[in-house]
C-alpha cells in the first residue's frame, strides 16, 4: 500500500477514494491499530470537544463516552493479537465514528478466532432479545457472579451498552481463513433527550 | 489510628479520600474511573478498607460522588461496597450516598442499582451541575 502512496497519480486517485468514502458514510473518526489506553483517551476527549461544540444533549455526550470507552476496551482486551506486530500488550482493530443529524453509530471491527465465534453470537443474540428489566437482572447477577479476567474484562461490556443505548446491537462475522474470522459491532446512540 | 489514604484524581481515575480523622472524617470517591489497570488502582482503597473494618469510626459515611466509571471498574465499586457492608453486617453504623447529577438518569439507575446489591443503610443525592 506504501507503494500506492508513493505514486503521485495512484497516491491521489486512493486518498480521493478514501475521502469520498468517509464523506458519503459520515465518518468523523476512523483509525486503525492498536487500541491502547492513550488511544482510548485521546478519542473520547476528541468525541466530547466536539460534541460539546455541537451542542448535544449532556445525556447523549455521556452515554456516547460509555460507549466509546466500552467498545475500544473490548478490542483491546479481547482481539486477536496480530502477529506481524510485535508490540502486542493490546489487541489492534478498526475504529469508526459516524453520525448524522439522529444518531452516533460507533463501529469496531477486529479478528477473532473461529472458535470463538459462537459463543460470541450466541451472548450478543441474547442482549438483543432481552427487555430493559430483562438486561437490568442479567447485569446485576454478572456483576455479582462474574470474575475480573486477568485482562480486567468484568464481562458486562455488551451488556452496559445494550442499556445506555437502548438499541439493539449490530453485529456480523466474516470467515477469513480456517482460523480467524472478522468481528464488526455497530452501536447506535440517538441524539435525542431521553 | 490508621494513616488516612489520599489519591489525587486525573482524567481517568477518581480522588479518593478516606481520612478516618474522628473530628472530620471523610469518606469519598468522586471523578471519573477508567483506570488502565482497574485492579492495581482499586487494591490500595480496598486493602486500606480491610485495615480500617478492624477498628472503625462509631459511625461511617461513605460518599460515592462519581462522574463517570466504565464496566471493568463498576465491579471493583461492587467490591468497596461489598467491604462497607460486612462492616455493616459485624454491627458497625454506615451509611452510603450515592450522589449523582439530578438529570443524569443512567447514574442514578446505577446507585440504585447498587442498592439493592448491597445490604446496607444506602442514600440516594442529586445535586445540580452549574
Amino acid at each position: 500500500m506504501s507503494q500506492v502512496l508513493k505514486n503521485n497519480h495512484s497516491a491521489l486517485e486512493f486518498v480521493y477514494e478514501f475521502y469520498l468514502k468517509m464523506k458519503k458514510s459520515k465518518i468523523s473518526l476512523a483509525y486503525e491499530g492498536e487500541i491502547t489506553h492513550q488511544i482510548t483517551k485521546a478519542f473520547t476527549a476528541l468525541a466530547e470537544s466536539s460534541m460539546q461544540r455541537e451542542q448535544d444533549y449532556t445525556t447523549v455526550q455521556k452515554k456516547v463516552f460509555h460507549v466509546m470507552v466500552e467498545c475500544l476496551q473490548n478490542v483491546s482486551k479481547h482481539a486477536e493479537r496480530d502477529f506481524n506486530y510485535y508490540s502486542s500488550k493490546d489487541g489492534r482493530g478498526i475504529f469508526l465514528i459516524s453520525k448524522d443529524e439522529k444518531e452516533y453509530n460507533i463501529t469496531t471491527g477486529n479478528i477473532i478466532r473461529n472458535d470463538k465465534v459462537e459463543s460470541l453470537r450466541e451472548l450478543l443474540e441474547k442482549i438483543n432479545s432481552m427487555t430493559k428489566e430483562e438486561l437490568t437482572k442479567l447485569y446485576k447477577q454478572q456483576i455479582r457472579e462474574g470474575r475480573l479476567s486477568p485482562k480486567g474484562g468484568a464481562g458486562l461490556g455488551f451488556i452496559d451498552i445494550a442499556r445506555k443505548t437502548g438499541q439493539k446491537l449490530i453485529y456480523s462475522f466474516l470467515r477469513i481463513d480456517d482460523e480467524n474470522s472478522f468481528f464488526v459491532l455497530t452501536s447506535t446512540i440517538p441524539r435525542v433527550k431521553t | 489510628m490508621i494513616q488516612p489514604l489520599r489519591i489525587q484524581g486525573t482524567d481517568d481515575t477518581p480522588t479518593v479520600i478516606l481520612d478516618p480523622n474522628p473530628d472530620s472524617p471523610r469518606f469519598e470517591i468522586s471523578g471519573r474511573s477508567l483506570p488502565e489497570d482497574v485492579v492495581a488502582f482499586y487494591e490500595p482503597i480496598l486493602e486500606w478498607l480491610d485495615d480500617y473494618a478492624k477498628n472503625p469510626l462509631p459511625k461511617t459515611i461513605f460518599d460515592f460522588k462519581l462522574e463517570y466509571f466504565n464496566t471493568a471498574s463498576s465491579k471493583l465499586l461492587l467490591d468497596i461496597l461489598l467491604k462497607l457492608e460486612d462492616m455493616y453486617d459485624d454491627g458497625h453504623d454506615v451509611l452510603v450516598r450515592w450522589h449523582y447529577p439530578e438529570d443524569d438518569e443512567d447514574m442514578q439507575e446505577a446507585g440504585e442499582e447498587y442498592a439493592d446489591i448491597v445490604e446496607v443503610p444506602f442514600e440516594q443525592v442529586p445535586y445540580k451541575i452549574d
